[in-house]
């Protein structure tokens, strides 16, 4: 019998993928990742990931099912490879993809490693994606669709992965839970950063790095006012920059290392070419030059470009071998504030073909 | 099912449950009660005092029925500080209490102006005399707290020294004997012990019932008010089906002892070891029986706590259930994760090693055929994480589609 490693977080959708993974015949064996220490009054009812009421409700739908359930505590990988890279990135002027990071070092990789090592033939999860004859598809349901996060699987990865919820939409999930009688088919989404569970990442990062006043200027160096941290603005940002103009302003880009925040017009924002970094496809094959439609952050929408393979670019500080290729997109029409740090996705239909991490951007 | 969690809690003992059915089929047994009912109901409750007592060289009157040790630890620590003037809540307490110790003198602290002093441990997890007598404050000092045997690495402590250097400061010796009560056993008035906490299902009774064990004479506070039992230090209806479990327990567990059963079971442990160390030569024991333990061990008898290096002890411990076997790693917190031992920290191993350590414990009901089928689901496990042990720390292997 194929023995089925399933994370649960608690959640509705990693209780079903559960159920599906027992209905399916599977030898299923349920495991929470403890992710952090999270102090009690931060922790909010049915937010975040990492809960108490969480492992509770995992452990309360394991017994449900009967299948053998475990706590492994994964706070120390979960701090340094998704915490700590998280702040690491906004303070580089970046704006990170915690999700995809934690499903590359944590979730799916690192627990996909650890499942094997136990003598596991698969791990299941409960994103909403799928796996078809080792290729990495988009979810049935468009709105859930979670492949955007899971780009960096390779072939190695997808063979051991299952993803039960891959055809089924939500609706679908909270009905079979309901009729499985799961205590979870209620509960309220999760759409925050679980680590921040009030949703305030400006004042985490506040918190993390202290003040770090600097000035607000335009693309022309003028100073328009100033700032308590270049880590709290993103590209695209129009809210909070007390900048008072007879049109809104936009930020362009973050300069941690000048404590500066270029602003500009809307139409500045417009971003015709892409340059990604630590590029991976799902084949294992690296990504090919042609065209693909690509996504640039996790529910926006995909536009046609053309794919350039560079040069390879530079490895992680101390993880050799890291590289990949550097790529370049042409985007078929612009597409407003392109963040440096985010996920580009490429696609073909519904295939994923691979993506990386947008270094750096460029007008048409 | 070979089952080697003794130290989280015992197999319930069939003198027990005999003991308990009879209660728990009576229509109403409030122990309270003025009725004949009541008044059976409130037999086996002092039956059971007598056999407690009897376990532990105390007085039936010194008994006082709790819900568990949590709840003995947390009255003898709590009681023992209010009973005392604000100025003179001073505490001592070895730095590898139970936490049912640790945190309730934390709460002294603060919430109750308490101040408190951690007794450092040797390699093996031995109270340091001299340390612990350099922290007392004779007058001041309220309370001092040794545990008779550690439930997570078995070593036990010097508690008669202990008890002459607490009394020596004008302070009370709060020994927890949760573990080592059945065996190796404490003697409440030969040890010099003042309060003294156990709980019924490290026995072989029933979860839910304990006592704190109270020398006549001592001034403790009530931390649960309402009808006065238990000489008003701890209200509430006493659950006589559960205390009378508890005092069947309690009673078998003394005519173990009696009989030899200590020596019998370092026999099995003995053997249990001799096996891990043929399949695992790298392995390492924590605490008691450690290298040199050629004195009587006051130690538990049943207990081994050992490190497999490079084999984290969840998938160890996953590895093991899946056989069956069920044993356990260092404490577990409340989201049920298995967290890094204060124990072994305290003992100076670091927080990786603690992660990779494992506790076996044996007990009244342990066979051969419990440790031949242990030894052989740990040789499989072994098997299994070998090659992650070998390939180098946390190196996952990735294939190129997963280059960071």
């Amino acid at each position: 019998m194929t023995q089925v490693l399933v994370a649960m977080s608690g959640g509705v959708d990693s209780s079903v993928a559960a159920a599906l993974a027992v209905e399916a015949g599977w030898d299923v064996t349920g495991v929470h990742l403890k992710l952090a220490d999270t102090p009690a009054h931060l922790q909010v009812q049915g937010k975040g990931c990492c809960t108490l009421a969480d492992a509770d409700d995992a452990r309360r739908v394991a017994s449900t099912l009967g299948i053998p359930f475990y706590v492994w505590d994964m706070t120390e990988e979960f701090q340094r490879a998704v915490v700590d890279d998280f702040a690491a990135e906004y303070a580089g002027g970046r704006t990170p993809n915690p999700c995809a990071r934690c499903n590359e070092r944590v979730k799916v990789v690192g627990l996909l490693a650890r499942a094997r090592a136990l003598g596991f033939d698969a791990l299941a999860t409960g994103h909403y994606a799928r796996v078809e004859g080792g290729r990495l598809y988009r979810g049935a349901d468009a709105a859930k669709d979670q492949s955007y996060v899971l780009y960096m699987l390779g072939p190695a990865e997808l063979e051991r992965l299952r993803l039960p919820l891959g055809r089924l939409t939500k609706p679908e999930v909270r009905a079979t839970a309901a009729r499985l009688g799961l205590r979870t088919a209620a509960k309220p989404e999760s759409y925050d950063v679980c680590f921040v569970p009030d949703g305030d990442t400006a004042g985490w990062l506040e918190r993390r790095f202290g003040p770090r006043p600097g000035q607000v200027v335009d693309a022309a160096g003028r100073v328009l006012g100033h700032h308590r941290g270049a880590y709290r603005y993103t590209v695209g940002q129009r809210r909070g920059l007390g900048v008072a103009a007879p049109t809104p302003r936009y930020v362009l880009r973050v300069e941690p290392a000048a404590g500066r925040v270029v602003v500009g017009e809307r139409a500045e924002l417009a971003t015709g070419t892409v340059e990604l970094e630590q590029t991976t496809a799902t084949d294992g094959r690296g990504l090919r030059p042609g065209r693909a439609k690509v996504r640039l952050r996790a529910h926006g929408a995909e536009v046609g470009c053309r794919v350039v393979p560079l040069a390879p670019g530079p490895e992680r500080p101390g993880s050799p071998g890291t590289g990949g290729v550097r790529v370049r997109l042409d985007l078929d029409e612009p597409v407003d504030a392109v963040a440096p740090g985010q996920a580009g996705v490429l696609y073909d239909g519904d295939l994923v073909l691979g993506g990386g991490t947008v270094a750096s951007t460029g007008s048409l | 099912m070979p089952y080697l969690d003794y130290a989280a809690s015992a197999p319930l003992r069939a003198g027990a449950l005999a003991a308990m059915l009879p209660l728990l089929e009576r229509p109403a047994a409030n122990p309270s009660s003025q009725h004949g009912q009541g008044r059976a109901a409130r037999a086996a409750v002092e039956t059971a005092r007598e056999q407690v007592a009897a376990l532990v060289g105390a007085a039936p009157a010194e008994v006082v029925f709790t819900s568990g040790g949590t709840e003995a630890d947390n009255l003898a620590v709590k009681g023992a500080v209010l009973a005392r003037p604000a100025r003179d809540r001073h505490l001592v307490c070895s730095a590898i209490e139970h936490h049912a110790v640790l945190d309730a003198a934390a709460w002294a602290e603060a919430d109750a102006g308490a101040r408190v002093d951690l007794a450092p441990v040797d390699g093996l997890g031995r109270v340091d005399l001299s340390r612990l007598a350099a922290l007392l404050q004779p007058g001041r000092t309220a309370l001092v707290a040794v545990m008779a045997a550690n439930n997570e690495v078995g070593t036990g402590q010097p508690v008669a020294a202990v008890a002459d250097l607490a009394h020596g400061a004008g302070a009370l010796l709060l020994c927890d004997a949760v573990q080592a009560a059945g065996l190796p056993g404490v003697d409440m008035a030969g040890d010099g012990i003042d309060l003294l906490a156990l709980a019924a299902h490290k026995l072989g009774g029933p979860t839910g019932v304990g006592a704190l064990v109270v020398r006549s004479g001592t001034s403790l506070r009530p931390l649960l008010h309402g009808g006065g039992q238990e000489r008003g230090l701890r209200s509430g209806t006493l659950p006589a089906a559960a205390i009378a479990g508890f005092g069947a327990a309690a009673e078998a567990a003394l005519a173990e002892r009696r009989t030899g059963a200590a020596p019998a079971l370092t026999a099995l442990r003995s053997g249990l070891l001799a096996g891990l160390r043929a399949v695992a030569p790298d392995l390492e024991v924590n605490g008691h029986p450690g290298p040199g333990a050629g004195a009587p061990d006051p130690g538990l008898p049943g207990l081994l706590s050992v490190r497999f290096p490079g084999r984290r002890a969840e998938d160890l411990l996953l590895l093991l259930d899946r056989h069956g076997v069920a044993c356990s790693a260092g404490s577990a917190c409340a989201s049920g994760a298995v967290t890094p031992s204060h124990v072994l920290v305290a003992m100076g191993r670091g927080p990786a090693e603690a992660r990779e350590t494992v506790r076996l414990s044996l007990g009244h009901a342990s066979t051969q055929a419990d440790v031949d089928a242990a030894l052989a689901a740990v040789a499989q496990a072994l098997q299994v994480l070998a090659p992650q042990a070998s390939s180098g720390p946390q190196t996952a292997p990735v294939s190129q589609g997963v280059p960071r």
